[in-house]
Formats: structure tokens, sequence, C-alpha cells
């Protein structure tokens, strides 16, 4: 009877410390600093992420760089940030579609492009498998069976090479 | 010089145009003379190898004699470019490369032209295949992208050079594997299209072309890491891999080609997947054409810029030529292809190998939907998007894991059927050694709840893991019954086991230099990276190395001027190494480029290897000091250590068997006869 007050204190101490490290570090500056630099590209044409951008005499980057550390200490939530980004740069400075309107699709295909594959692929190999093997009329019966079974052990003592 | 160069590409049009014509009219109307007219359509495609070998050689002569008078060799050599880089020019740009495209098919072309004797007239068929391609870049090279136009007025006195990006060791190396990849998926479309369209009879037309796809899918390989390697020791941005679109154009066909090695096991063995597998030759042989399409037509925006031109609309033209052509055989011949698919049993290795290309498959279409969404983004709404690494992080690593998992799973599951204890039995350990993997990880720190690239780290490391250890449980069982026959030792056991079935050995030895190139990529997840401007004496410290500026100075060579810092990099007191992290400006062309340096920590942390990567990123203009950038990327050298595996491996699976193993699968469709379509 005392074990399940034990669990639950412990179940509950668990959930807790998830809580607590998930939420460590999320008001970090420069943890937010990394993830948004990451999250949007320089717009000099050197088509890579804001913080890896290392163009020489890249004129882009270092700007970009100060606005978010800017927008950082000013408070700005991730949000707004992102959005005052695309106000001044355009939409091609965010690095991947946003999950709004018809860039939504672009997320959403590759799952869903998944999932009926997945199913297509279960559903022929059902199929396959249900079928019934087909067998001219003078041909020797299949083994099935035990006897099946031992011709599979001989085969693979043969063959386990 | 250039009116030879001219002269050769002509006569090399006429000669393939021959050799596509003669060789369509021998199979297409049988008589007394198709035979001698056939084999002069062969005669003429040997011809074009010598003829395109000799517009390649008279252009890399020109730059070799800074002929500035050919607008190509201007624009991409000048007089001070080292040697290497001068023969590079062939395929440092457009008209180059294609007609260093040009010189690849027409090697393949010959190759497979003076072995027709293997099967004379599936040789024929697939000759006119090439022979067409063949048209289409000499066409190419003669009306939209010609490499000996010259220079209209006074001829400069020097060119304007090689781009810096391109003036790395690797360089020269790297395009060629990448175009061999390419250009050699030719031969296996040609022998599938062949195949299909004189509906040849069983499966020998894989067996013929199975060392070629191998070869071409080893090039490939070869030209994805040497160009990863590329971007990593010259880019300058601390990584491999940016999803870029041109390095997408060239994972796809990759990714097509690898599900073609898998599936076609399923035909030689079980003659199943015969329509799948067609399509998928197609598809992969369109994806290199797609790719070059991509690199030259600008349609997305890339690193490979430099690339791009007006010739996209001759690839959208040909590739749906190719498309067009490919329906109308299948449609015509369908039922040629028709197989008996029956399973067993879903827990066999059939089911895996359809599994396999499924993920393989949803992982291109992954890779092409992201590389094209911009355009459709644009179509639809008007609005241009990025679809940039984190988009294909988030949506093609979960693809990547499970197929790693599969690639653990797929080689313990036996043909037809697998037993519940069998499995057990060689799972048993694997699965118990990628767990204490997982668990060591999280004692070491790493917490998979925390940050969800800590979750795919940890999992790629699990799976990585298992699929090595089920490799070396394959090895070590297989070696354990020879042993026991022959009482030979272990190693010389697995030496015999290997011999006995090249290719499936050859396979595992990929398998596990894929599990260590995952293991490679999983360290990206704690690369940790520090900028600093750094004076003589003044220190940095990133991870458990202190960096000590030594010294900067200048330099200046006949290509090009350059600014670098001496850094001696000291861990635990103790000097380890000194670096030379460098900033050129080439002369001829006006850029700059970094040249990083990179110290991989090999005696320091044996398994747990770093690369201590160092980017002079220029000068303080107000205090006149470098500014340094250092990252510290775990686990890279295993990527290069895993490519040279899988190269291994490759190479394992082409040398013949020992003892030839039998195939199963019966011709069970007669060949039409001929003349018969």
């Amino acid at each position: 009877m005392r074990v399940q007050p034990t669990f639950q204190r412990v179940t509950r101490l668990a959930l807790l410390c998830c809580v607590l490290l998930v939420f460590m570090g999320a008001g970090d500056d420069g943890a937010r600093f990394n993830n948004l630099g990451h999250r949007m590209m320089c717009v000099c044409g050197c088509s890579q992420i804001l913080l890896e951008c290392n163009h020489v005499g890249c004129q882009y980057s270092d700007r970009m760089r100060g606005e978010l550390l800017a927008a950082l200490e000013r408070g700005d939530n991730d949000d707004l940030i992102l959005q005052n980004f695309v106000q001044k740069y355009g939409t091609t400075v965010i690095a991947a579609p946003t999950t709004t309107g018809f860039n939504r699709v672009a997320w959403i295909m590759p799952y869903l492009a998944l999932v009926l594959g997945l199913a297509a692929v279960v559903l022929v190999v059902r199929t396959w498998k249900n079928r019934p093997l087909v067998l001219p009329a003078d041909a020797v019966p299949p083994a099935s069976g035990a006897e099946l079974e031992h011709f599979r052990e001989e085969a693979r003592k043969d063959t386990e090479v | 010089m250039s009116q030879i160069g001219s002269f050769a590409l002509l006569l090399a049009l006429a000669l393939s145009a021959y050799s596509f014509l003669a060789g369509v009219l021998a199979l297409a109307v049988p008589g007394p003379g198709s035979e001698r007219l056939g084999e002069t359509a062969r005669r003429a495609g040997i011809a074009v190898f010598g003829v395109v070998f000799l517009a390649s050689v008279v252009l890399v002569v020109a730059a070799f004699q800074d002929d500035f008078s050919i607008a190509y060799i201007l624009h991409h050599s000048n007089r001070d470019l080292p040697a290497p880089y001068k023969f590079a020019t062939l395929w440092s740009g457009q008209e180059g490369s294609l007609l260093f495209w040009s010189l690849l098919l027409a090697i393949y072309g010959l190759v497979l032209r003076l072995r027709h004797k293997t099967d004379a007239r599936l040789f024929a068929y697939a000759s006119v295949i090439i022979a067409a391609v063949q048209v289409f870049f000499l066409m190419l090279l003669n009306f939209a992208a010609h490499p000996f136009a010259v220079v209209a007025g006074e001829i400069p006195p020097d060119g304007n050079g090689l781009n810096p990006l391109l003036q790395y060791p690797e360089m020269v190396i790297h395009p060629p594997m990448l175009y061999l990849g390419y250009v050699g998926f030719t031969v296996p479309f040609a022998f599938a299209l062949a195949a299909l369209i004189m509906r040849y009879p069983g499966e020998k037309w894989i067996h013929i072309t199975r060392r070629w796809t191998m070869v071409t899918w080893g090039f490939l390989t070869c030209g994805i890491f040497l160009g990863m390697h590329w971007a990593y020791s010259v880019l300058g941005w601390g990584g491999y891999w940016g999803w870029d679109p041109v390095e997408s154009a060239s994972f796809m066909p990759w990714l097509t080609g690898t599900a073609f090695l898998h599936s076609v096991m399923m035909q030689e063995k079980r003659g199943m997947l015969k329509v799948w597998n067609m399509w998928l030759i197609f598809v992969t042989f369109g994806l290199c054409i797609f790719g070059t399409f991509l690199t030259r037509s600008g349609v997305v925006s890339s690193v490979h810029a430099f690339a791009q031109s007006s010739i996209g609309d001759w690839f959208v033209g040909f590739l749906a030529l190719i498309f067009a052509t490919c329906v109308f055989f299948y449609v015509k011949n369908r039922n040629h292809l028709r197989s008996e698919h029956r399973l067993e049993s879903i827990v066999s290795r059939e089911s895996s190998f359809l599994f396999n290309n499924l993920l393989f498959v949803m992982f291109c279409f992954t890779v092409l939907w992201g590389t094209l969404f911009p355009i459709l983004s644009e179509w639809v709404q008007g609005t241009k998007v990025t679809v940039g690494p984190p988009f294909f992080n988030k949506v093609a690593i979960p693809v990547a894991l499970l197929l790693l998992l599969l690639t653990a799973v797929g080689p313990l599951l036996a043909w037809r059927k697998t037993s519940t204890e069998s499995i057990k039995r060689n799972f048993m350990w694997p699965a118990i050694g990628a767990l204490a993997v997982g668990v060591l990880m999280m004692i070491f720190g790493v917490r998979p709840w925390v940050d969800v690239s800590y979750f795919y780290a940890l999992m790629a490391a699990m799976l990585a893991v298992l699929v090595a250890l089920t490799v070396v449980s394959e090895f070590v069982r297989g070696a354990r019954v020879i042993s026991g026959h022959t009482r030979q030792n272990l190693l010389a056991s697995m030496v015999q086991l290997w011999h006995r079935n090249t290719r499936r050995y050859g396979g595992y030895i990929v398998h596990f230099g894929v599990a260590v190139v995952i293991i490679g990529f999983l360290g990206s997840a704690f690369n940790r990276d520090q900028e600093q401007e750094m004076g003589y004496g003044d220190k940095m410290q990133i991870g458990p190395y202190t960096l000590v500026c030594r010294s900067y100075t200048q330099e200046d060579k006949p290509n090009y001027g350059s600014e670098w810092a001496i850094i001696d990099v000291y861990r635990g007191g103790q000097l380890m190494d000194t670096m030379y992290p460098e900033r050129r400006f080439y002369k001829a062309s006006q850029q700059t480029q970094t040249m990083p340096q990179i110290h991989p920590t090999l005696k320091e942390d044996f398994l747990l290897v770093k690369d201590l990567y160092l980017v002079y990123e220029g000068i303080n203009q107000d205090t006149g000091r470098p500014i340094i950038k250092a990252h510290l990327n775990p686990m890279v050298p295993w990527i290069w250590a895993g490519w040279m595996l899988m190269v291994f491996g490759t190479i394992i699976a082409l040398v013949p068997n020992a003892v030839p193993v039998k195939l199963t699968a019966p011709a069970r469709v007669q060949a039409a006869p001929v003349g018969a379509d």
C-alpha cells in the first residue's frame, strides 16, 4: 500500500525535473541568439545561415547579427524579432517556410507522402502475402508445415555462409 | 587552336548522329545489310571518343599555353595559375564541364562498345541510346555553350583567373568524381531502356549492368563526399553540408541509385519488382540530368551560382524527351515486365527491401520537394520563401533514422521467411550494445528531452552502433562456421567468407561505413565556436584548448597575396600544434578567399576525436589585429573514415566471387522476334 504514494512522489519529482530542464535556459539570451540566428539566412546572396555566414567583407551579416542582439536586449519575443526581420529584409530571410497559409504545404507534404507511402507498402506486402501460389497441374505440391521447416533447417545449415 | 577544337566538336556531333541513326536503322529494319550497318554505327560511336578526347586535349593545351584568344580560357584561367588548376580548367566553367561530361560519356560508350560481344543485340540497343544522349550534349557544345568561342576584338594580356573557391586540391578531383557518377548512370539507364525496348528475356541485363551501377554509385559517393570535404575545408563556415540546392541535386540520384542497388536483388533472386526497378533507374538518370539543370539554370539560388547560365531550357526539353521516351516504351511493352509477386512472410528480406526502397524514394522526394518549394511558392503565392537547413533537418532526419534502423535489421532477415528464433539469436547482442551506448551517452550528459537535436543525436548513435554491431556479428558468425569446417583462424576465415560472396560482404562493409559516417554527423549537435580579435600573445579558450596568437603577417605570391596568423594550440599547458589560418586575395579575379586550418585531435581524444577548425576572418581596420574564429567540431573525422570504408566496401563488392553465386530467378519471358515491335 505504501508503494503507490512513493511511486507518485517519484513520478512528480521526475516530471518537475523535466519541466525545470526544459525551461532552464529558455530565457538565456545567448541560447536565443544562437537559436534565432540559425533560423535566419544572411541576405547577401551567399545562401548561408546568418550565424554561419563568414563571407569575407559581407555587408549584411554583421549588421543583421547586431540587430538581432539589439532586439534581444530590448526584450522582444522571438516572433516579433522574426517579423521585424521579414519586414526589413523580405520573406526569404527566414531559413524555413513558416507554418501559416500556403507555406504549411511545405511541411505537410513530406510527412503525408511518407504516411501514404508506408500505407501503400503495407498494403502491397499484405496483398502479396495473401496471394496463392499458382502451380501447373502436373507440378509436385509444395512442401508445407513440418516438412517445410525440415527443408529450411537443412538449407540453413548448408548455406549459413 | 580553337579551329581544331571547333572542328573536332562538329565531327563528334556528326559521328554521334550517325551512330544513333545508323544504329536505329540497323535495329529497326532487319535485312541483309543491317548487321554491317550496325557495325558502322558501333565504330562511329568508338570514333566519337577519339574526337571528343581530341577536343578536350585542345582545351587543356590552350589553358597551359595561356591562349586567351579562346573566351573560355580567358574567363577561367590566368598566366600565374598553378599547373594542376590549369588542367582543372577543363571542368571549371560551364562550357568546359559540358565538354568533360561529353568526354566521360564517350569513355563509357567506348568501353560498352568494345565489350559488345557479351550480348551483341542488347549492347547495340544500349549503344544507340548512349549515342542519343551524346548527340544532346554535343548539340549543346556546338550551338549553345561553345568552349572554343573566340574573343572579339583585342585579346587581353592575362585571363580573369579561376574562381578562388575552386583553387583547392580537391577541386581537381571532386568534379570528375561527381561527373563520373552522373554520367555513369547513363549506362544502366541505356541498358534498362534497351531491355524494355527489345523485350529482353530474363534478368541478364541486370547482371550485365550491376557492375556498371556499382562503379557509378561508388564514383557518385566519392564525388559527394569530396564535395563535402571541399566545403568543409574551403568555405570556412565550419560545416560540410548546407542543403544547398546543388548539393541536394547530387544527393537525389544517389538516393534512388542506392534504392536501385537494393531492389535489383529482388529481381535477381525472386524475379520481383521489374517495373519498379526499371523506373528507378529511369528516375535516377533523369535526376542526374535534373541536377545539371539545377546547377546551370539558376532557377534556385545556390552557393554554386558561378555555374549558372541560360542553357536551362535545353535541359528541360531533354528531360521532357527522356520522360516521354520512357513512358512510351513502358506503355508499349509493359506486359513484358509482368512478374509474379508473392511473399511467404512479412518478416523477410523481401519486405525489408520494400520498406527500404520506400524510405529511399521518400527521402529523395523530400529533398526534391524542399529544393523546388521556393519556385512553387513564388508561383502560387507570388512570394519566394527560403527552404534551408532547418526545414531539411526537421523532415529528413526522421526518414534517415528509419533507414538506419532498416540498415541494421535488413541484413539479419532471410529471404522468403525469417523465424523469430533467428531474429532473437542474431539481434540480441547488437541490440544490447546499442542500448548500452544510449545509456552511456545519457550518463555522460546527453539529455534528449532538452533539445531535439540531442534526441536525434542519441537515436542516431544507438542505431549506428546497432548497424555496426549487426555487421560485425554477421562477419563473426559466418567466419566461425568456416573456421569450424576448415580449422583456420577467425581472420583467415573472414577473408574466405568475404571471397565466397564479395557482393554481400562488401555491402556489409558499406553499411558499416554508413554507420561510421552517421556517428560523424551526430557530432554536429555538440559543435562549439568562438570568435575573437587576437593580437600578439592574446589567448582564446575553446573547450579544453587554449589558442595563443604568436604572430600575424602578410605574404605576396604570383597568383595571390595572403594574410595569415600563427596560432599555438595548447591543451593542459602542453603545446599540441601550431596552426596557420589564412585569407587570400586572388589578383586575377580580385576576389578574397579564406583558407581554414584544421587540427584533428586524434592523438588527444582517439575515438572521441574532434576537429579544431580555425578561420582567419579578416583584420579589424581600427586596431589592425586579425579576427580569428575557432570551431570545435566533434567526430567530424569519423565522416571521412566512414566514407573510406564505404569506398572500400564498394571495391570489395566488385571483386568476383571465388565460387560464383548461382541466381535462382528463371527467364520467364521469351524474347520477341526481331522486328516484331
